[in-house]
């Protein structure tokens, strides 16, 4: 099996992540124990999240030592994604205006 | 007129150059050969997730659009899924729980990947069983939450007592469908972990441990965005 050179990291490496990705579990679970509110709790959650799914796909899924053909595979198409939250989030936010005008205006 | 002619010089580019950045995927594109020098299986396998990542994309956006659009209020997950032990009211305890499996499952496997790749058959074996009893044992916990949410709390797809009736399909389909993927999944390593054992990749290379290690991180990288948007938010 000469072909796997690539594929040789020291087992150390996946013990740091995946203490790593302890921490980051924690740290969003205590985000909700201590009812963080409002705008920090948003931001802390995405970016833990962020970090969480970059920690798996870069070292776990070796994505970081991939060529960047397929780093594009994978990361191009689902901007696609992106359009579809942005427009279905405007969409939103136009149905929940007119659910407030015309189903329970008291709100 | 100089700056002209120093333009017209044709570009030479170093060995690192055309080996990094743009210049590698013009090269893997145009040149007379596979663009993606890889087994075949794993590239199969990158395109299965790509696909697995729109569906549940699409699973999380319909979540959001709910989300937005009732003008009921939503239930707070934080209650919902709170657990007491010891008459203690330890909010979202069993989620927590299942995330540190699901995370550790993830370690043992990409170690199983790296054991496998060093030809040493037993550890990967063993590590890969491992991963496959914490899939089950996560399982295990969903089935159980599962149960405690339709028989205890009465939360069904089409209502429940805490507010947004929606909150009951939106979880019982995207818990659902990742419980499904892990079920998959806890089935697919412990095939290949018995293959392993038995040698059917001794001639073959083990490849295939890394490309059942991609779906089994892929597992745990949507339980990652599962967990921040329904969960937490």
């Amino acid at each position: 099996m000469g072909d796997n050179a690539e594929q040789q990291h020291p087992i150390g490496i996946y013990l740091k992540i995946w203490f790593l990705l302890f921490v980051l579990s924690t740290l969003s679970y205590l985000v909700d124990y201590f009812q963080v509110q409002g705008l920090l709790r948003w931001t802390l959650i995405i970016v833990f999240m962020l970090l969480k799914a970059g920690l798996i796909l870069s070292i776990f899924m070796h994505v970081n030592w991939e060529k960047l053909s397929l780093k594009l595979l994978l990361f191009v198409p689902p901007i696609a994604i992106l359009i579809l939250i942005a427009l279905m989030a405007i969409e939103a936010d136009y149905t929940y205006l007119n659910r407030i005008d015309f189903i329970n205006p008291e709100q | 007129m100089t700056t002209d002619k120093q333009q017209d010089q044709p570009n030479q580019l170093s060995q690192v150059e055309q080996e990094s950045g743009m210049h590698s995927v013009v090269t893997d594109w145009a040149a007379d050969k596979e663009v993606f020098n890889m087994p075949w299986g794993k590239l199969m396998m990158w395109i299965f997730l790509l696909s697995d990542t729109f569906i549940f994309s699409i699973f999380l956006t319909s979540y959001m659009n709910v989300r937005m659009t009732t003008t009921a209020s939503w239930p707070s997950s934080s209650e919902v899924f709170a657990l007491t032990i010891a008459g203690h009211h330890i909010p979202l305890l069993l989620i927590a729980i299942m995330t540190f499996i699901l995370i550790t499952s993830s370690g043992t496997m990409a170690m199983a990947v790296n054991f496998a790749y060093r030809g040493d058959k037993s550890k990967t074996f063993w590590l890969m069983l491992a991963t496959a009893l914490l899939g089950a044992s996560f399982v295990g916990m969903q089935a159980f939450e599962w149960t405690k949410l339709i028989v205890d709390e009465g939360i069904r797809p089409w209502g429940n007592p805490m507010g947004a009736p929606q909150f009951g399909s939106i979880f019982f389909m995207i818990t659902g469908f990742h419980g499904l993927h892990v079920s998959c999944g806890v089935i697919y390593l412990a095939i290949i972990a018995n293959k392993v054992r038995k040698g059917d990749y001794d001639k073959k290379g083990f490849h295939i441990v890394e490309i059942t290690g991609l779906y089994w991180h892929f597992v745990d990288l949507v339980w990652v965005f599962i967990f921040a948007f329904f969960y937490l938010w």
